[in-house]
């Protein structure tokens, strides 16, 4: 169970896939606009349930509950080792051989 | 309230709400036929310049440093030829308090939100804007939400965007995070109805005035070191606000001479609203699915007349590849000392290949750079492009395939601007100007306002119209 006032992340669909704008791409008419928002629980609840939440600037919200202290998890990636070879390469077309050559 | 909130009847209200929302009536400027009065918008709703200077060094925003990239010029002229490579400046705009240029608009905008007495603002934006209004709103004591357009279907974000929603976030705004789709605009109408907040956009004269000090500022500096004017300054274009804003800006401080040049990440053939295609991307801005279609339809927008009207003010738009931009990152880390965020730096990649057709006294201006972190670097966004199936090699950048690979290029003498045909997109412009107003003649206020509109000449105009069979009254 997640107890009231917890920070959570909620979801919900914003327009269902009939109900969106006519004037879209064949992939993106196929699908939901969906939304995602965060704020403190207002009553206790379970995963999965439809629970309402006050967000940070004290609006309520109405989705289903997907994440309680929702973090980021956003990085730097896998190291891309051309990115490596980009600097070796100009240093030495500036400051290296090229010039000598 | 049981007001009607389908996505028809929202959309509906469209006009009434962005009333309620800018406090500006655009019916005021509005011409009897195509056109309406630009420059008696821009100063009955925006703000002198010194006006803005004011407001701006209030909370810590512009006079950025400009920096000479020695090393990236003496690069440029190793493949030039003789007597050719101008000197390439840089204006580091990173170090405004939000990390952006971004900062100078919303510094405006959220400004004029608190003096006309809203609680909050509101703003839709998956790019630096959004931080830059919520760290505004911070300093100035006001609520902030920002909209994005972040994941797919699939739940996939780019991670661009989620640093932009983390960096929101610790300036105290609730970020609302959406799927792909313009439906975007239907949730930020229901956010400024249902909350009353002011409309950040990004597109009101308040935002665009705001980017004049940006111009005015590069000019000055190289005016204080040099003891003349820049002979061509380079500004990544998307929503047009930038160059329009920078352009203005240097007019002002009197560089009449001075040419600009939009430069854009040529994502050709990625459809913008398309679900697939929205992680096969590696820029989320500063690229032409936003900037073709902003210049050639600047209204458009989130608001009924855009202040952001490139075409007003291009001399010259061209295009660079994803690989070329992400090379000018690294070589702009590698050689200069200057870790920036890859967006800001289309117009560095554009300028280096420019500087090369200038003679070596010239000198040629990189209006911004960005703030750079997890999420938002070349690091991250190239090997997120990798796991979405994206090929990352080295090559020719002309051999890019958008949304198939990324070509690096295998030498810096590779990298090349490519021009667009501004008169084409001219035209264009002209063509939709027509098919969104259901002109069926045009007079002569028409023709001047059309010229004025494309920074072209009356007998363009007039070519064009007839050549879309429109009568010149």
């Amino acid at each position: 169970m997640v107890k009231k006032g917890s920070w959570v992340m909620v979801h919900d669909i914003v327009l269902e896939a009939n109900e969106r704008s006519t004037n879209l791409p064949e992939d993106t008419k196929k699908v939901p606009l969906e939304m995602w928002a965060k704020g403190f629980l207002l009553e206790d609840g379970q995963m999965g349930d439809i629970v309402e939440i006050k967000t940070i600037t004290d609006r309520l919200v109405k989705g289903t509950l997907l994440e309680v202290n929702p973090s980021y998890d956003h990085n730097f990636g896998k190291f891309v080792p051309e990115i490596l070879e980009i600097g070796i390469r100009l240093k030495h077309i500036l400051w290296g051989g090229e010039a000598n050559e | 309230m049981n007001k009607n909130m389908s996505y028809d009847a929202v959309m509906d209200r469209r006009s009434e709400i962005m009333k309620k929302s800018v406090g500006i009536d655009y019916n005021d400027f509005e011409y009897e036929g195509m056109g309406f009065d630009y420059e008696r918008m821009m100063n009955e709703t925006g703000y002198t310049l010194d006006e803005i200077r004011e407001i701006q060094g209030s909370t810590g925003v512009g006079n950025t440093p400009l920096i000479e990239l020695k090393n990236l010029t003496a690069l440029a002229r190793k493949f030039a030829s003789k007597g050719n490579g101008a000197r390439i400046f840089i204006k580091d705009e990173a170090s405004n308090p939000s990390g952006s240029f971004k900062a100078r608009r919303a510094a405006n905008a959220v400004y004029h939100a608190k003096k006309l007495g809203y609680k909050g603002v509101i703003a839709a934006t998956s790019g630096n804007y959004g931080a830059a209004v919520a760290s505004q709103a911070a300093m100035q004591g006001l609520k902030c939400i920002i909209v994005q357009e972040c994941y797919d279907s699939t739940g996939k974000g780019q991670p661009e965007i989620i640093e932009k929603a983390r960096k929101c976030e610790a300036y105290g705004a609730e970020v609302i995070q959406l799927t792909v789709g313009p439906e975007l605009f239907y949730t930020f109408l229901k956010l400024l109805e249902e909350t009353g907040y002011f409309n950040a956009s990004l597109y009101t004269p308040f935002g665009i005035a705001g980017v004049e000090t940006l111009g005015y500022e590069l000019v000055e500096q190289i005016r204080e070191r040099e003891g003349r004017h820049p002979d061509v300054v380079v500004c990544t274009n998307a929503g047009g606000g930038n160059l329009t804003g920078t352009a203005r800006g240097i007019i002002k401080a009197g560089a009449k001479y001075t040419n600009i040049i939009g430069a854009s990440v040529n994502l050709k053939g990625l459809h913008m609203a398309s679900d697939k295609l929205f992680n096969k991307k590696s820029f989320t801005t500063g690229h032409t699915g936003f900037g073709i279609p902003f210049s050639t339809w600047p209204d458009r927008s989130d608001v009924p007349r855009s202040a952001a009207r490139a075409l007003r003010y291009m001399d010259r738009y061209v295009l660079v590849n994803q690989g070329e931009v992400f090379y000018m990152t690294e070589a702009l880390a590698q050689l200069e000392g200057l870790e920036r965020g890859p967006a800001g730096n289309t117009s560095l990649a554009a300028a280096f290949s420019i500087a090369q057709e200038l003679k070596e006294d010239e000198i040629i201006v990189v209006q911004e750079t960005e703030y750079t972190g997890a999420g938002k670097h070349i690091q991250p966004q190239l090997s997120f492009a990798r796991e979405n199936g994206i090929e990352i090699l080295f090559g020719d950048p002309k051999e890019e395939i958008q949304g198939e690979n990324i070509v690096l290029p295998s030498h810096p003498s590779q990298i090349k601007a490519v021009d667009t045909d501004l008169n084409k997109l001219k035209a264009s412009y002209i063509k939709n100007c027509i098919k969104n107003t259901g002109a069926k003649e045009a007079t002569i206020e028409d023709i001047e306002f059309l010229i004025k509109e494309t920074k072209s000449s009356n007998e363009f105009v007039k070519n064009t119209l007839e050549n879309l069979n429109i009568n010149i009254k």
